[in-house]
């Protein structure tokens, strides 16, 4: 049975790769180039180390993405604004860690935390209007992006909390001090950040998994009305889930911060949290499965870049995502459907070793 | 998740042949319960709704208040004729996409897809429009929509995908598709698109569509505007953006909305679909075909999208990356903003759609103004929540206007993200204090199988 499972859940993501690439094997045909070509230089161009160091360090921020987009997800609360709650978190995050010169160790801490607190207030705004008042936390959480953008729109200007240089605006920068370390390889360092990303997902799978709390929340997500009458309080559990992503959201930004560029400035990458939740979908909210999500999703950006120069339009990669994600939700939903069928049919033969006379006069509920 | 509910819980009360149904069973009466457990349908039915009177009182209310702070800051663009022109035109686009999703979540899907479809339609538009000018790209838009919206379709419909990732997953595949079909027919070396102008983020320009202004009678409410004349001048500038320089792609708009109106609400196809949004089932046992009725109103909440993303191609006269720039999750916004009602999303459409005309024609000084609109306009809601007997309210609303109003007296101008942030923080406030009042359609979100109870 428990083999079972896994070859469950392996089957959809693999039958939406699957359908991915043959759609942009198609997609290119039409557009008269050579997909086989193309594949073998992706994978070609992915496979060296460089490249490797370059995606693991993509995905970082990617898997925090997913992971706070996940715990949302696990109640089936859609926390669209992962990407508003990350650059909010990072921002001030940069203003404060610009604005002290601590011992390394101390300040990054106090670094971090900030960026969690902001995260999960952010969040926690949207949360607590679900909670209070009953807002559909989808649309307060996508008017709190907008809001995000306009809070550190103003913010960040000069004679306010930034200052110009070659025309960007930015924060000031960080002491090399408080600079996480990195982990040195043969070809580029790799982000020290990714102690964080690790420490996430263990957290992640260790609290939604293993903990009261954990199991309060998976089944608000099932059934509002039996965990309430089960004596979980609804209403809290909405709230701290909440907080919980805001928080993890915050750390999004720390490997750019923390690890890149050391300060926030007007190009700092935008758009995190929604690439969070197409991992966390193709990752099926699982720990695991979320970093090889986050991972090809590194992958194809790396290696999309190397196609330009093979003259094919680097653009397809994005293609490429899209399908994956829309076909791994339909693949997961059929998936579903399957193996409750499946499920269903062996109850029956169980309870009815003889083979029952009726069973194709079966009438529709 | 779905392990929870299917052991079988009952051996005896149901023959072994039907054993495979139990788990089915399970989880419906447990949506039994959930139903049992919401308030009840017909609230709002009993609530009066405004009458056509107190709407016009409502307006001249308005307008008077636009003249006296008008009058008072001297702030003229307030009520000038391009200011509303202006506001009128970034109305357009968010209502359309608004629009599309009140069809959508009409008959029970959501659409967070908006965006996308806008996307598409906006890139189609641009795409046929250098070509065939902008009447082609219009269709091209519709299309375009249209295609969005019957992906998302058989994505909620068919295969029964949760509504908001497939609208997700919309729209992630929306931008990837028109960034890649950008690059390949607009920026494509050595083509006739990229010596027009194209490039990989933008189309060739397309011909001007001339917008139409009413003959005689512009002229004479532009006039009447210029006087400066308390009240008479601000209601012929106001007036006056309505018959200058108007698109016709607005007057299409306004129909679109008064048509989706009727439809939606006075014919029996409207009442079907809507069924659809209120109680599938019902509306199956009566004969309606769900599935269709969903298919239907998503290819028209795609089409509605897409004229959003084709009329921003046509504004520009360009296919531009990141041109939608959100508009059709603001289009989402207006809807719940506006109660599902045509209506609503018109007034939502319209408050986004002058805070954007503000922040980018009169900037800092008429928001400034804009800042004592609203210290007057609270103070005359404070008044009457008091002739109600709602002191508590009243005063609430007074103390906001007296701190809106010392804002407005001890500052001289506003900054400009402030305003932008406007329309959202209104979103989000107005959601915060009437969302029990809201009254969304009942299966909003919840998949559709024929057959099955859940």
């Amino acid at each position: 049975m428990k083999r079972e499972r896994l070859m469950l859940a392996l089957a959809a993501p693999l039958l939406a790769i699957v359908t991915a690439v043959a759609i942009t094997s198609l997609i290119m045909v039409i557009t008269g180039e050579d997909p086989f070509h193309a594949f073998g230089v992706m994978l070609d161009f992915g496979s060296k180390s460089d490249s490797q160091v370059w995606i693991i360090n993509k995905a970082i921020p990617y898997y925090l993405s997913a992971a706070a987009v996940a715990i949302g997800f696990r109640m089936k609360l859609f926390n669209i604004g992962v990407d508003g709650q990350y650059r909010v978190a990072a921002f001030f995050a940069a203003v404060v860690g610009g604005a002290l010169t601590l011992p390394g160790p101390l300040q990054i801490t106090i670094i971090i935390l900030t960026a969690m607190t902001c995260g999960a207030l952010w969040a926690g705004i949207a949360g607590y209007l679900k909670a209070t008042r009953g807002v559909s936390e989808v649309i307060t959480t996508i008017m709190l992006n907008f809001l995000a953008g306009a809070l550190i729109g103003y913010f960040l200007q000069e004679g306010r909390l930034g200052e110009v240089e070659d025309n960007i605006v930015h924060t000031p920068d960080l002491p090399d001090a408080s600079r996480f370390f990195e982990i040195a390889t043969q070809v580029q360092p790799i982000y020290g950040t990714i102690v964080l990303a690790v420490a996430a997902g263990v957290a992640y799978w260790f609290v939604l998994g293993r903990t009261r709390f954990g199991y309060d929340l998976r089944a608000v997500g099932t059934s509002e009305p039996a965990a309430e009458a089960s004596g979980v309080n609804v209403k809290r559990t909405i709230v701290v889930t909440m907080l919980l992503s805001g928080a993890v959201a915050g750390l999004t930004g720390m490997p750019t911060l923390l690890n890149e560029t050391g300060n926030y400035g007007n190009d700092f990458p935008e758009g995190i949290g929604y690439t969070g939740i197409a991992i966390a979908l193709l990752g099926r909210n699982n720990a695991v499965g979320m970093a090889f999500a986050a991972l090809l999703w590194g992958f194809l950006e790396r290696t999309g870049t190397q196609l330009e120069f093979e003259g094919y339009a680097q653009e397809i990669v994005g293609v490429m995502q899209g399908v994956i994600v829309l076909s791994v939700v339909v693949a997961y939903e059929l998936v579903r459907r399957w193996g409750l069928r499946r499920q269903q049919r062996l109850v029956g033969e169980r309870q009815a070793p003889a083979p029952p006379a009726k069973d194709t006069a079966e009438v529709p509920a | 998740m779905t392990s929870k509910t299917t052991p079988p819980t009952t051996t005896a009360t149901a023959p072994p042949a039907k054993a495979p149904r139990l788990s089915t069973r399970v989880s419906t009466r447990l949506t039994g319960v959930t139903r049992r457990l919401r308030p009840p349908a017909d609230r709002d039915t009993h609530r009066s709704r405004l009458s056509a009177p107190a709407v016009l009182l409502l307006l001249a209310g308005a307008l008077l208040l636009f003249s006296l702070v008008r009058a008072i800051t001297g702030e003229t663009s307030l009520t000038e004729t391009a200011q509303w022109g202006s506001a009128l035109t970034y109305a357009v686009p968010i209502g359309l996409a608004g629009l599309g999703g009140l069809w959508a979540e009409r008959a029970g899907v959501i659409n967070i897809g908006l965006e996308g479809m806008m996307m598409l339609g906006m890139f189609a538009a641009g795409w046929i429009g250098w070509q065939y000018g902008p009447w082609a790209a219009v269709l091209a838009g519709v299309i375009g929509g249209v295609l969005g919206g019957l992906l998302h379709a058989l994505a909620t419909v068919t295969f029964g995908v949760d509504h908001i990732v497939s609208g997700v997953a919309l729209n992630i595949l929306a931008e990837g598709v028109v960034k890649f079909l950008a690059k390949l027919w607009f920026g494509a070396e050595g083509s006739e698109a990229a010596a027009l102008g194209g490039n990989d983020k933008q189309s060739p320009q397309m011909e001007t569509m001339e917008p139409f202004t009413v003959p005689g009678l512009a002229d004479w409410l532009g006039d009447l505007s210029d006087k400066h004349w308390f009240l008479v001048s601000d209601a012929a500038g106001i007036l006056g953006a309505a018959v200058t320089e108007v698109s016709w792609l607005i007057l299409l708009a306004v129909v679109l909305f008064v048509v989706t109106y009727v439809v939606l609400w006075r014919s029996s196809f409207g009442l079907r679909l809507r069924a659809c949004g209120e109680n599938p089932q019902a509306a199956e046992s009566l004969g309606v075909n769900v599935y269709l009725y969903k298919y239907a109103a998503l290819a028209v909440s795609g089409a509605l999208a897409g004229l959003g993303g084709a009329y921003l191609a046509v504004l520009i006269r360009m296919y531009q990356e990141g041109q939608t720039s959100g508009r059709g999750y603001l289009g989402l916004a207006t809807m719940i903003f506006g109660n599902w009602r045509p209506g609503g999303v018109a007034t939502g459409a319209g408050l986004f759609g002058f805070m954007d005309a503000l922040q980018n024609r009169g900037g800092g000084d008429t928001v400034h103004a804009a800042l004592l609109l609203c210290a007057l306009a609270l103070a005359a809601w404070a008044v009457w929540q008091f002739t109600r007997g709602q002191r508590l309210g009243a005063a609430v609303s007074a103390g906001v206007a007296a701190l809106l109003w010392l804002w407005y007296a001890l500052t001289d101008t506003m900054p400009s993200e402030m305003v932008s942030a406007t329309p959202y923080l209104a979103t989000l406030l107005v959601l915060a204090l009437f969302a029990q009042r809201l009254r969304p359609p009942r299966a909003i979100g919840r998949p559709y199988r024929r057959g099955e109870e859940t």
